[in-house]
């Protein structure tokens, strides 16, 4: 805080503390204390209320106690001499200005005042539009539904955040401009507040500029009352997706600090009631930016970055006010940490991370590559200088164009890149990234890595012109964009050939297989920090992968020396090293370090993990992984049933059926999804009795890596192992597997019981 | 270097400087007086003086012939001077300890009904506290679980074998540390007693392992007795948040009855402040001609009722005997630790009564009305009553006319709530600060007052350099008081003492850039900010990775040597200024410094020049950053945030304000 900030904003939360309770005391007079107080489609009663105080509101007698928490939490102004301190006393009447301005809306509701009415006003919204709703008011409160849409792109980062913009801008043409520079980048915009009576929801509406929730503007109101809406959305995002419930306050104001990449733009005069509720919204780590001459308060803590920010608009450097107005947007940006990724992708369909987890289904298929009907692979590697030529993009063999439509074609991506800082070590991280830049594309779908790659392109991407070429250009601005401290050229060979697919495909898996044996020898016990893979978390917003130098990640591309890599490249990304901590179990392999990271990474879903063992707290899978392991306790073992396997499993169902239930970032006992290398560490299911344990696996496993399954066999103790486990061929029902089993004498049918 | 007997000038602080020329001019003997008269006994002074049996007193002072001495015995240098430090060790361990234990006595007195006039104050503390004890809390009656909380407590004391429970408090690296170098006290009056049996004649003679039980003893302090002694105080009084009060001399009061407390224990001075403000015996003063009655503190027990009632202190350590000479007080009221016996003569010369209270002290000459928790209210009206009584007696008084305005109340648990309110309170924005280099570092200077040195000099110095450097300071005991005489410990002395960084932390917050955090007892309140610190995150994981340092530039009390060691021993660098008390023995000098920063990261140095202690603090704070990775201080970033351009503005007319404040006018429809 700043005293004079300290200052008003105590001063504006005494006074709508003292307005809320006296509009409170004349509804509870006419209405009584029964009538009902609600937040039209809404679950979570008064929003705000809920999670900080933890107090469901449904009629006006439920208001009472709360407005004697605000109360509680008021705090005399600081003195203009012999000041005490005042930056807590101040974040809490923040709070109790966000608790006030809640109860103060819900008050308007119940005397028909919200959503506020404005004269000629549409929303846009096609289902609105539609029944000829909408029209003349404003929004109000978000609706459950919208926030399920909008929400989980706004935790994992595919919608960088939201701006709630308070006031009025200095000219209509500089409030388009600004709105123009948040949608640019995919900010959500809330509008609320007036200066002198005008806001900046007339100033659009001037201009023609649609708002609603189509176009990604809701206004909410003209008042700054009504910004409490941005509030209760940014406390919902917590309850619906953080998994928090009502009164975890702390937990629910610090999602939204490291989550919730949100903050407070205030256009014009800053009166006491905005820095009031400003105070509050800083409690959520969402710091105010102002285009006026304020204190500022730039000290971190409370905020991730700086808290109060003034850029006055007139003596912002540009050379016109449009200038001016991007310059503020970029600065809003920086002081948020709001990740916004620019990168223009010269391809015919549009290109945002909002496409990644799109889903091109079989009817809008224009052609695949990979899958179950052809081959697919992609490999990355590095190479001096000299040899690259960046930008060079080939596509050697028929185009995309040429398949039937819905068919499917071999291909082989083949990137090549060099940079001085660049390091073998990174080839592999590198690679994955194919996946999430291919994904970005509207209209294609990425799946996989390595030699089971599979993408799917629709039918309007290429009626867009979308060809393979693309891919190409794709990868290498993406690569440049996000890895430009380490890439420096990118070149990329498209092969579709199914001649040069297969000679280059042996090339590739020499080089994955090296990839693979680069770790062996290395074991858990010589390291002191393992990695997390949280690369998933956009589908899988709970899932932690765990890596170890015996644990390699369930999607088989991620290793721990990859993991290390990965870090070294980017220090705040998915891959973070977690120190193993104190060991509290040598053979299940549990770990204080691994459990901590994992509650916190997991947003306290999960709070213990098993290394080694499949039975107790086993790790959580996205969807990427190579095999499912799963129990089979009729034979006293487990399958092991491969990605690249259709066909029938002893389990009773197919890998696809048993992928639904193993992934999404849920710990299931018995079931798990794992790197097919996995398979040969000593630590594989050690807990459990390792590798004994297996009683089936798909048979192209066996034929795939031979070598490395005898050499496993052989630390289990036996190595006519593999000859006495099953695969699809022996048998895929669970009575034939326990007589095959019988007859070969399967270690595991003598082994202690699993369950 | 042997100290000089005198400082050329004897105070900074005006109103001791009054006093002192009065006394010289009545011949009125002070401690200011008689310190230029009686030189440092040389070889006790350096730690070459083996008392400890009759075969002596040997001095082992090295000469030409015989640079290396034993005594009669055999013992080394080295021996004799760990020896004495560790027995001074275990005084201050012992004095501090037993504070607490009083502490504890007084709650479990308030859980069987049979304390007078005590009551929990903060329920709230007492439910954090009671679960490191392993007491249960929930479902539990108040009464019932401070019960059980005081029983658990005092049981620590006598605790035989184990660990001391709040131990747990620190952070995890640092206790594997004790652990590994077996420096887990077991109870609290065991390590003492284990300290005075082994540098009995005869008994532990290898000065490393001595000084490694020493360190025992002081943890069993600071995170024991100590700790206890702040925790249970908070309980019964309070947990202090900031408040604004006065410091120095100037508040006595001419025509009211002063009454003074001083010592350090809370017990008996809460009382006083509570049947002080009771209608019949103000009405009773004024029956007397008096105005009213007037509290005021000297030492920690004025730290104690400062900082969680506001009532002045009247100045630190050096000050009793002053506020003696003003002629103003009808009653000096003490209680343990740090009174001088000089006040009983000197009160002799005025109509001041010094009441001792503790059934641990007497003092000849003085009024002893012996203090009992059982009985309290009603010893304290007796004692007030007294006061009051006394007061037709006084003669002509010469208050000096100085008093400066302070902050105190910086608990850790107010600390932990400035950063962030009820809700988001965390030390996350102090981690940031010193992170990204708005703060240095921090230093804790803390201690007593040496008339052997200027009196608050040394304080003042080292802390307004700190400030400077952008170091953010706390500060407990005598060295607060110190330095609030000269009003920094107020936010204003941010804006004009502190570097850039520094004031825009202070001005973010609305602290000053000092931070009282209590009396010399609550240097465990360091302990606890120390290790939030380190558990926060970024910082490090252990206290000795902060950078940070402690400093006690002017002490004089074993307590001292006590609270430094379980700093060294909790991983932190401190520096003590006025003179080495083991000179004698380069070998001690060795381990307490390099050879306890190997083994639990923190040393312990002797440096009598405040300016040497300023540069190897900073010095160290940089090193602490470079090994944290953190970037190198660079006070050139900071410092644009903040009021003043506001402040600016607002001096200008109202059109042209407008203007600058939110430029063009928004053009209407």
């Amino acid at each position: 805080m700043s005293r004079y900030i300290a200052a008003s904003a105590i001063r504006g939360a005494n006074s709508i503390a003292r307005e809320t309770e006296l509009f409170l005391q004349k509804a509870l007079q006419e209405k009584g204390a029964d009538a009902q107080v609600v937040f039209p489609n809404t679950a979570y009663f008064l929003p705000t209320i809920l999670g900080l105080t933890g107090r469901k509101v449904e009629t006006l007698g439920d208001l009472m106690p709360v407005m004697e928490h605000v109360k509680s939490l008021l705090h005399p102004a600081p003195a203009q001499s012999r000041w005490t301190p005042y930056l807590g006393e101040t974040l809490d009447s923040g709070i109790a200005t966000l608790l006030a301005m809640e109860a103060h809306q819900a008050l308007r509701y119940l005397y028909g005042d919200q959503p506020e009415k404005l004269e000629g006003f549409q929303l846009a919204q096609q289902s609105l539009l539609e029944k000829g709703e909408g029209v003349g008011h404003l929004n109000g409160p978000i609706d459950d539904i919208q926030l399920r849409s909008w929400g989980i792109q706004l935790v994992d980062g595919r919608m960088p955040g939201f701006a709630a913009i308070v006031g009025c801008a200095k000219s209509n043409e500089v409030a388009v401009k600004i709105i123009r520079e948040l949608q640019r980048r995919n900010i959500l915009i809330f509008l609320a507040g007036n200066v002198n009576g005008r806001s900046i929801i007339h100033q659009l509406q001037e201009e023609g500029v649609d708002m609603g929730y189509d176009t990604y503007i809701v206004p909410f109101g003209t008042d700054t009352l009504s910004a409490i809406y941005a509030i209760g959305f940014a406390t919902r995002s917590a309850l619906t997706f953080g998994g928090m419930k009502g009164g975890q306050a702390r937990e629910i104001l610090l999602y939204n600090k490291y989550r919730v990449f949100a903050f407070v733009l205030a256009l014009g005069e800053v009166d006491d009631l905005k820095y009031a509720a400003a105070a509050g919204a800083i409690s959520y780590g969402f710091p105010a930016i102002a285009d006026t001459v304020i204190p500022e308060i730039l000290p971190t803590g409370v905020t991730t970055y700086e808290h109060v920010i003034s850029m006055p608009f007139d003596e912002i450097p540009g050379k016109d006010d449009l200038e001016r107005a991007e310059k503020l947007v970029q600065k809003c940006i920086e002081v948020r940490g709001v990740k916004v990724k620019m990168t223009e992708v010269p391809v015919p369909v549009p290109y945002g991370s909002a496409f990644e987890g799109e889903v091109v289904r079989k009817a809008d298929l224009r052609v695949e590559f990979g899958g179950k009907r052809a081959r697919c692979f992609e490999y990355l590697y590095n190479l001096p200088m000299e040899k690259v030529e960046d930008g060079k993009v080939q596509v050697l063999g028929p185009d995309l164009d040429s398949a039937a439509e819905g068919g499917a074609m071999d291909m082989g991506i083949v990137v090549e890149v060099a940079g001085r800082k660049m390091q073998e070590d990174f080839e592999p991280v590198l690679e994955r990234q194919i996946h999430h830049f291919i994904n970005g594309a509207s209209g294609v779908q990425h799946i996989g890595q390595r030699d089971i790659t599979w993408i799917r392109i629709n039918k309007a991407a290429a009626e867009k012109g979308f060809r393979l070429a693309d891919l190409g250009k794709i990868l290498h601005a993406r690569f440049h964009a996000d890895f430009g401290a380490i890439v420096d050229k990118i070149q990329v060979t498209i092969y579709t050939n199914t001649a040069d697919v297969n000679s280059m495909l042996q090339i590739a898996r020499e080089v994955y297989n090296k990839r693979n044996v680069r770790l062996q020898g290395m074991v858990d016990e010589q390291v002191d920090e393992f990695y997390s893979c949280t690369l998933c978390q956009s589908f899988a917003p709970n899932h932690v992968c765990i890596v170890s130098p015996e644990r390699v990640g369930l999607c088989g591309a991620y290793s721990w020396l990859d993991c290390k890599a990965s870090f070294q490249i980017n220090p705040t990304g998915p891959n973070q090293p977690i120190p193993k901590g104190q060991m509290l179990d040598s053979v299940k392999g549990y770990f204080t370090g691994a459990n901590e990271f994992l509650y916190q990474a997991s947003h306290q879903q999960f709070n213990t993990v098993s290394m080694y063992s499949i039975m107790e707290n086993p790790m959580t899978a996205c969807g990427c992984f190579e095999c499912i392991v799963m129990v089979i306790p009729e034979a006293n073992g487990v399958m092991v049933l491969s990605r690249e396997d259709t066909s029938m499993s002893p389990a009773g169902m197919t890998f696809s059926t048993l992928a639904g239930m193993t992934g999404g970032g849920q710990q299931t006992p018995g079931v798990m999804g794992i790197g097919k290398y996995y398979l040969t560490s000593k630590k594989f299911l050690s807990a459990d009795g390792g590798f004994k344990r297996v009683v089936w696996m798909s048979s192209i496993l066996k034929q795939t890596m031979p070598e490395e399954l005898k050499r496993a066999a052989e630390y289990a103790g036996d190595p006519e192992l593999l000859d006495k486990i099953a695969d699809e061929t022996i048998c895929t029902e669970v009575s034939d597997l326990v007589k095959f089993l019988e007859e070969k004498g399967h270690p595991a049918l003598t082994m202690d019981p699993l369950m | 270097m042997a100290k000089e007997s005198a400082p050329k000038v004897l105070t900074i602080d005006p109103a001791a400087a009054e006093m002192i020329k009065f006394a010289e001019e009545q011949g009125y003997s002070t401690a200011f007086s008689r310190v230029q008269k009686l030189a440092a006994c040389p070889i006790g002074e350096s730690g070459a003086c083996c008392s400890i049996c009759d075969m002596g007193p040997c001095r082992l002072v090295p000469t030409k012939a015989n640079p290396d001495p034993v005594g009669i015995c055999g013992a080394t240098r080295a021996t004799v001077a760990a020896r004495n430090m560790a027995r001074h060790i275990a005084a201050g361990a012992a004095a501090h300890s037993d504070h607490g234990r009083d502490m504890a006595f007084t709650l479990l007195g308030i859980a069987t009904g049979e304390a007078q006039g005590y009551e929990v104050r903060d329920p709230a503390k007492l439910r954090a506290i009671a679960p490191y004890f392993g007491i249960k809390v929930e479902g539990k009656d108040l009464l019932k679980l401070a019960g059980e909380v005081a029983a658990a407590a005092l049981a620590e004391f006598g605790n035989q074998k184990g660990e001391l429970k709040y131990l747990s408090r620190a952070p995890k690296k640092r206790q594997e540390i004790w652990r590994r170098l077996r420096l887990v006290p077991r109870g609290i009056d065991r390590e003492v007693v284990d300290i005075l049996h082994r540098t009995h004649t005869g008994d532990d003679q290898d000065a490393e392992h001595i000084l490694l039980g020493s360190l025992r003893c002081a943890l069993s302090d600071g995170w024991g007795g100590s700790m206890i002694a702040t925790d249970i105080s908070d309980v019964m009084f309070g947990t202090p948040s900031p408040l604004v009060t006065q410091a120095n001399l100037g508040v006595l009061k001419d025509d009211e009855v002063n009454v003074v407390v001083h010592g350090h224990e809370p017990t008996l001075s809460q009382m006083i402040v509570r049947v002080a403000m009771e209608p019949e015996l103000i009405e009773y003063a004024k029956s007397k001609g008096a105005k009213g009655i007037n509290l005021a503190g000297i030492c920690c027990t004025a730290n104690e009722v400062l900082m969680r009632q506001g009532i002045p202190s009247a100045g630190n350590d050096l000050s009793q005997e002053m506020a003696i000479l003003t002629g103003a007080v009808e009653a000096m009221i003490v209680d343990v630790q740090c009174i001088m016996q000089s006040l009983a003569s000197l009160s002799a010369k005025f109509h001041t009564k010094l009441i001792t209270t503790s059934p641990k002290v007497k003092i000849s000459g003085a009024t002893h009305i012996e203090f009992d928790e059982h009985h309290a209210l009603d010893i304290a009206r007796q004692i007030v009553r007294l006061a009051v009584d006394n007061y037709p007696n006084r003669q002509a008084t010469r208050i000096p006319q100085y008093t400066a305005d302070l902050v105190p109340g910086f608990s850790h648990e107010y600390i932990r709530y400035m950063l962030g309110g009820t809700y988001r309170g965390s030390f996350r924005p102090l981690n940031d600060a010193v992170m990204a280099g708005r703060l240095r570092g921090v230093a804790g200077v803390v201690g007593c007052n040496n008339p052997r040195v200027t009196h608050d000099q040394g304080h003042n110095y080292i802390v307004k350099e700190f400030l400077k450097n952008d170091v953010l300071v706390v500060q407990t005991g005598c060295g607060a008081i110190a330095n609030a005489k000269y009003g920094l410990l107020m936010g204003e002395a941010a804006l004009e003492y502190a570097g850039p960084g520094l004031r825009e932390v202070c001005e973010a917050i609305g602290i000053p850039p000092v931070l009282h955090m209590g009396s010399c007892v609550d240097n465990t309140r360091i302990l606890t900010v120390l290790t939030e610190m380190a558990t926060e995150g970024g910082l490090g994981d252990d206290i000795s990775d902060i950078p940070g340092v402690g400093i006690a530039p002017e002490w004089m009390s074993e307590k001292a040597l006590s609270i430094g060691a379980y700093f060294a021993a909790s991983g932190a660098y401190v520096l003590f200024g006025v003179n080495s008390p083991v000179e004698n023995s380069e070998e001690v000098t060795r381990i307490m410094s390099e050879g306890w920063e190997k083994i639990v990261g923190g040393k312990m140095e002797f440096v009598p020049d405040p300016e040497e202690i300023v540069r190897r603090s900073l010095a160290h704070i940089d090193a602490k950053r470079a090994a944290l990775k953190l970037p190198a201080y660079d006070p050139s970033k900071w410092g644009k945030s903040g009021d003043s351009r506001m402040a600016e503005l607002l001096k200008l007319h109202a059109e042209q304000r407008q203007r600058a404040l939110y430029g063009a006018p928004v053009p209407a429809e």
